[in-house]
């Protein structure tokens, strides 16, 4: 039977292989290193070692595992973010977990684990292989939510996660076990041929494609399957709710370009109405709920609901442009939340939960250069151009009028229009009002880096696009 | 006919301890009806010709984690679980939503039928016959399905150190 496994395999995962020795070397090391501040470091080594090893499949297109995973441009690129999104979340990790007395080495070998998690579901498409990475990642996200065990909002952000997680994972194989009834096989490319051959309205092919559909809109926070992200959103530590709105949301779109673009394309006409729906609902109770929040993590979380709507977008116009500002603003989105939520990390003090927009009160006047950051990183979540956030927004837009979704566009435009709003409120909150006391920072070198990288990319982007978009075109090739 | 005849049987059973397992108030009574659901869907996978996957089934799940479920219910108050009210009142509304889903399941299986023919269960089962299921399971998960059975071993390291973390009491040294 050795047909299925060549040793040539190990090399096409070479990267995922190398970040699931390395998390094991992190969980021995964690028995002998007391200061686990060092074992952050040696995460961020085995994640920029592991960036090597992708760096020498750049270019390579191939399948492994008898064609359960493929290695191309558009798994690459994934992957880089996943590991760019790792690396930045343990270097604001380590001040923050220490503040909260619960600095372990565990903590950052589940992130190496749910990052290698993510990698082969960038590159997964077989249902099987992809079903089994999506939960490595989900069960390593649910422990690093309630890593905090003595906060009963982490305990409770943790348990809600894990609960309504664990649902839609059940809706998700309902929609699995129809798609493999339908075709006999698990493979993307099978279920393409086997759905091409039914007819477009279909009942058992449109169950599997509402339920499979309804179990991806979970993952990425899409409403109406929203409601878990605020509270697990509020509850995680904050570190690790950066992580999640970057990393998870990314790979949970990855999967969905292959599922959507490949397995159920055939199906396209009735799914892109669904994701019309919800991309539009998504955008708005996003935004309009957004408005009311007063904590800065919920109010991020309404954000990020929101931004998982814009994204949809791409999807939906389903052509190069499209899928090219997925990954572009998944990118951008990437660095410039992470340094948001850094200045939030950068709140927290010990006993101070470091949350509330009043703690971001007259913030400029006390720390003018984190301020000025903070206004950045906002503007350019709202899509204000100099600011990389414009780009990934125009070419979102770009693809809706390009294939004619012109009332999607308009929704779109109208819906940045709100956000500007509520951004504005932590930026008059910084900038107008009155500092009190408990404005205050705490920085350590790993976090002021963070921020250093995040700001320098997302002008860099914003100024001078051509290169991350050149990649992101390498990504896509046309008719994907 | 006499598979159709215990397919409909077990799946009588099983739909009908499922219900009650969610609508027991004491966990003991619940974690039996949970039992009898596995139990009856073990039956379905031999009904299926499934034997190994049965087989599993009954050890893992009946064996191993209700087991399992029994010891923490013996460990944790129960008392209070009868005595508390259950804070979410969504009967109604939850049942509408069950009830709008299974008329909807219903009409897709009825309307789809004719696109969806299903091998009878006797046709597959010669071939199983000659090489045995088990080891049809275990050849494939070596071969076509080697990655996902290799990832799924990371995903229960990820579990088991998850689940000492979470429960692992604070030392003096945090």
């Amino acid at each position: 039977m050795g047909q299925f496994f060549k040793l040539a395999d190990l090399g096409a995962i070479a990267p995922e292989l190398e970040l699931i020795l390395w998390g094991m070397g992190i969980l021995i090391a964690d028995l002998i290193i007391k200061d686990k501040k060092k074992l952050g470091i040696v995460a961020i080594v085995g994640l920029f070692v592991s960036g090597i090893f992708l760096f020498r499949l750049n270019g390579v297109e191939a399948t492994a595992y008898g064609g359960l995973l493929v290695i191309d441009q558009f798994a690459n690129f994934f992957k880089l973010i996943f590991l760019v999104a790792a690396t930045l979340a343990i270097a604001i990790s380590m001040k923050y977990l220490d503040i909260e007395r619960e600095n372990h080495g565990e903590y950052y070998a589940l992130i190496l684990f749910a990052t290698m998690g993510m990698m082969f579901m960038a590159g997964a498409v077989d249902l099987v292989t992809m079903y089994i990475s999506l939960e490595t990642m989900a069960i390593a996200t649910y422990v690093l939510v309630g890593f905090l065990r003595s906060s009963q909002r982490s305990n409770e952000a943790s348990l809600k996660y894990f609960l309504l997680g664990a649902f839609s994972s059940g809706i998700l194989l309902y929609g699995m076990s129809l798609l493999y009834g339908i075709s006999g096989s698990t493979r993307f490319i099978d279920i393409a041929e086997a759905l091409s051959r039914r007819p477009l309205n279909d009942p058992i092919s449109l169950m599997a494609m509402i339920t499979l559909s309804a179990g991806m809109f979970f993952k990425i926070a899409a409403v109406p399957f929203h409601q878990w992200t605020p509270d697990a959103y509020e509850g995680a530590p904050t570190s690790i709710t950066a992580y999640m709105s970057v990393a998870v949301k990314a790979a949970s779109f990855a999967m969905m370009v292959r599922v959507f673009m490949v397995a159920i394309y055939p199906m396209r006409p009735h799914w892109v109405a669904i994701m019309a729906a919800v991309s539009v609902m998504t955008m708005t109770v996003g935004n309009i709920a957004a408005i009311t929040q007063s904590n800065i993590k919920r109010l991020l979380a309404y954000s990020s609901i929101s931004h998982a709507g814009y994204v949809l977008i791409g999807l939906i116009a389903g052509n190069q442009t499209g899928l090219i500002a997925v990954a572009i603003y998944l990118l951008i989105y990437t660095f410039t939340n992470l340094g948001a939520w850094a200045v939030v990390v950068a709140l927290k003090r010990r006993d101070v939960i470091g949350e509330h927009i009043d703690e971001m009160s007259g913030l400029f006047f006390k720390n003018p250069v984190a301020a000025i950051l903070m206004l950045i990183f906002l503007l350019s979540l709202a899509g204000i151009p100099p600011t990389a956030g414009f780009i990934g927004k125009f070419y979102l837009f770009a693809s809706a009028i390009e294939t004619g979704h012109n009332t999607l566009a308009v929704i779109a435009v109208l819906n940045a229009a709100i956000s500007i709003y509520f951004y504005l409120r932590i930026v008059v909150a910084m900038f107008m009002r009155e500092p009190n006391e408990k404005t205050e920072l705490t920085y350590s070198p790993a976090l002021l880096t963070v921020l250093a990288v995040a700001f320098i990319v997302t002008m860099f982007i914003g100024i001078y696009p051509d290169p991350f978009i050149s990649m992101a075109r390498l990504a896509i090739p046309a008719g994907f | 006919m006499l598979e159709t005849t215990l397919f409909y049987i077990f799946s009588f059973v099983a739909i009908v301890s499922a219900i009650l397992v969610i609508t027991q108030r004491n966990v003991v009574h619940s974690a039996i009806f949970l039992a009898a659901t596995l139990l009856a869907v073990a039956g379905i996978f031999l009904t299926l010709h499934a034997e190994f996957l049965a087989g599993v089934q009954v050890i893992v799940y009946v064996g191993g984690i209700l087991v399992l479920f029994v010891f923490v219910i013996m460990l944790i108050a129960l008392n209070r679980t009868e005595v508390e009210r259950q804070f979410n009142r969504q009967w109604t509304l939850a049942a509408i939503t069950a009830a709008v889903l299974v008329a909807e399941f219903a009409y897709v299986i009825f309307r789809g039928k004719e696109t969806f023919p299903l091998p009878s269960a006797t046709a597959a089962a010669p071939a199983i016959a000659v090489t045995g299921n088990s080891q049809l399971v275990g050849v494939s998960l070596y071969t076509n399905y080697l990655l996902p059975f290799e990832i799924a071993s990371i995903l229960l390291l990820v579990a088991i150190v998850g689940a000492v973390v979470l429960s692992k009491k604070k030392t003096a040294e945090d």
